[in-house]
């Protein structure tokens, strides 16, 4: 099957024209028509527009960019010009969001002929640690296809994982391509804040918000971050710092790399199995030639309480613009104009959007501003000083991607505060600004993908991926495919 | 430290242009209340004398001209995205008075 390539081995055979890039567009069609009912990962299939673009690409027959030809799945909060966006909410429905224009990431990607096949489930406005709150349906991990893809990036991480694809990109605001990228059991990336434009991506957070690739391996995510980082001068939080040829990092020589194992990610209630291959994967380094250090960042347990203040406070004042004046959703016979707002509001937002909004109203109000905002704010400052401290000493740190393996459709339904527990390994990064990736690196024993996170210092993408790209040169965990 | 009433919830919703039903109200007090309680947690820490955060990631102010760029989308495709009626290259909403 075709569409189980990774980028690099499917780009050796589109340039030997061994393979063409319509047959592989094809592929990937042929697998979301097989098998994506069971996992409902794709939200908008955009196949005509692919299979066309493929073609062209191939009556060019050029293939220089590792990129050309190569289909991906796009989260459906990425505007793509003609292209249904919705970030699977109910307001950007009827009458469907078509936006007038490409988002910076899918422009580049287009730029070096990557084929956009569709568009991958999320949590509504990309809020959730399970793809749960989709208006169109939870996406389920293909390795049990009664258990959550994790979210938000579900759609993204479960189509990687189970071949409809070669890559997907998602968004990062405090878990969501991590935590879906160690629930499905493929490489998720979260890059520096500021590394990747979000231009045209449909924010959640602003001072928390990234957006990355999830891919087969660690290889095909330095090819993506490569194309896809940079200066834009469309988001002003886009550094314009040189990006590096990351593909020339993965050297697989971690001798001598210093490793942090902090203490506090082995939290109460970690399950065995997951502590266990967090154990092995430190092994594994060793072996490698890497040191080992057992570090602390003390303020890990307030992470989560001050994500879950800022967050929402973010999330209040972004989702004011949707008011069904610009676009999505709308209402007939309102009585008045505040009546519209209140109306498509109401309608169109699912629970957990109106929990966020409501509670960071609240948050940001006069007289708790001070207690709650502000005092988050400056926890964040000691999040972020523990990492400056750790990174004195190592190079990048390890620890577990997420305390359980993938959880039941429906086990957290009515208690809010237990969802976003999931998250308590994935918030320091965001609140830091700095890069993160899941990697695959065991599984439970009921077979459920576990992962492992490594995170390194601001801008570092490529020391991190090199050690990433060092432990899947020595394990095979990511080359392991679902039963589908 | 703080305990939420229905009246708030009310309020609150209100404030952000929500209306909710009976039965959002009261689950929502409930909800809103449980994660109120877990981010108080932050009050243990001591952070007398630190700097809140801004800025993440070592940027400084970004500047550029302000030149107004209509190469790749024009404004009439922006408003074809309203779903309300356009009138004059403008968008038409109900009335502000009612």
């Amino acid at each position: 099957m075709l569409s189980s390539l990774s980028i690099t081995d499917a780009h050796r055979k589109l340039k030997k024209k061994e393979i063409s890039a319509e047959e592989l567009v094809q592929s990937c069609i042929d697998r979301i028509e097989k098998i994506d009912s069971s996992i409902n990962a794709v939200v908008f299939r955009n196949f005509d527009s692919a299979l066309k673009e493929a073609k062209k690409i191939d009556s060019s027959g050029i293939f220089d960019h590792p990129l050309t030809g190569i289909p991906y799945l796009t989260k459906d909060n990425f505007c793509e010009a003609g292209v249904p966006t919705t970030a699977c909410s109910r307001i950007l429905q009827d009458p469907v969001y078509i936006p007038p224009f490409d988002c910076t990431t899918t422009k580049r990607l287009k730029n070096v002929g990557a084929i956009s096949i569709g568009k991958s489930n999320t949590d509504e406005f990309t809020m959730g640690s399970s793809t749960e709150t989709s208006c169109f349906g939870p996406t389920s991990t293909p390795w049990d296809t009664t258990r959550v893809a994790g979210g938000s990036s579900g759609g993204s991480a479960a189509g990687v994982a189970s071949d409809e694809c070669l890559f997907g990109l998602g968004t990062d605001t405090g878990s969501s391509i991590r935590l879906p990228a160690s629930f499905c059991g493929c490489t998720g990336l979260k890059v520096t804040y500021g590394r990747t434009s979000r231009y045209g991506v449909m924010s959640m957070a602003s001072s928390l918000d990234t957006i990355g690739p999830l891919a087969k391996n660690v290889e095909d995510i330095a090819i993506i971050l490569r194309t896809i980082a940079g200066h834009d001068p469309y988001d002003a939080t886009t550094g314009n710092i040189p990006v590096p040829d990351y593909p020339k990092h993965l050297t697989g020589v971690i001798k001598g790399m210093k490793i942090g194992l902090p203490r506090e990610y082995f939290i109460d209630g970690l399950h065995t199995d997951i502590e266990q291959a967090t154990k092995d994967a430190a092994k594994t380094f060793e072996k490698l030639g890497a040191t080992i250090i057992d570090i602390s960042l003390p303020h890990t347990e307030y992470a989560l309480p001050t994500y879950y203040i800022i967050c929402p406070s973010e999330v209040s004042s972004n989702m004011a613009r949707y008011d069904g004046v610009r676009f999505g959703h709308s209402i007939k016979t309102p009585k008045h104009l505040i009546d519209y707002y209140e109306r498509v509001r109401s309608e169109g937002f699912g629970d957990e959007i109106k929990r966020r909004i409501i509670i960071g109203t609240y948050l940001l109000s006069a007289g708790y501003f001070e207690a709650y905002y502000r005092k988050a704010q400056k926890v964040r400052t000691l999040i972020t000083n523990d990492f400056d401290e750790a990174f004195k000493t190592v190079d990048v740190i390890i620890a577990p991607t997420s305390p359980n393996p993938p959880f039941g459709i429906g086990a957290h339904q009515n208690d809010p505060v237990a969802m976003y527990l999931e998250d308590i390994l994935l918030t320091p990064q965001n609140l830091a600004g700095i890069p993160a990736i899941s990697i695959p690196s065991g599984f439970s024993k009921k077979n459920l993908p576990i992962g492992l996170q490594i995170m390194g210092p601001h801008w570092e993408e490529g020391r991190m991926l090199n050690a990433g790209y060092a432990f899947q040169q020595a394990t095979d965990w990511h080359t392991r495919k679902p039963p589908l | 430290m703080t305990k939420l009433t229905l009246d708030q919830v009310r309020h609150l919703a209100a404030l952000a242009r929500l209306t909710l039903t009976g039965d959002e109200e009261k689950r929502f007090l409930q909800e809103l209340t449980d994660i109120l309680k877990y981010v108080e947690k932050l009050q243990d820490v001591n952070t007398e004398g630190v700097e809140p955060t801004s800025q993440m990631n070592q940027l400084q102010n970004i500047y550029r001209p302000d030149v107004i760029e209509q190469q790749h989308i024009k404004p009439d495709d922006i408003l074809s995205c309203s779903p309300l009626p356009i009138i004059e290259h403008q968008i038409q909403t109900p009335s502000a008075h009612g």
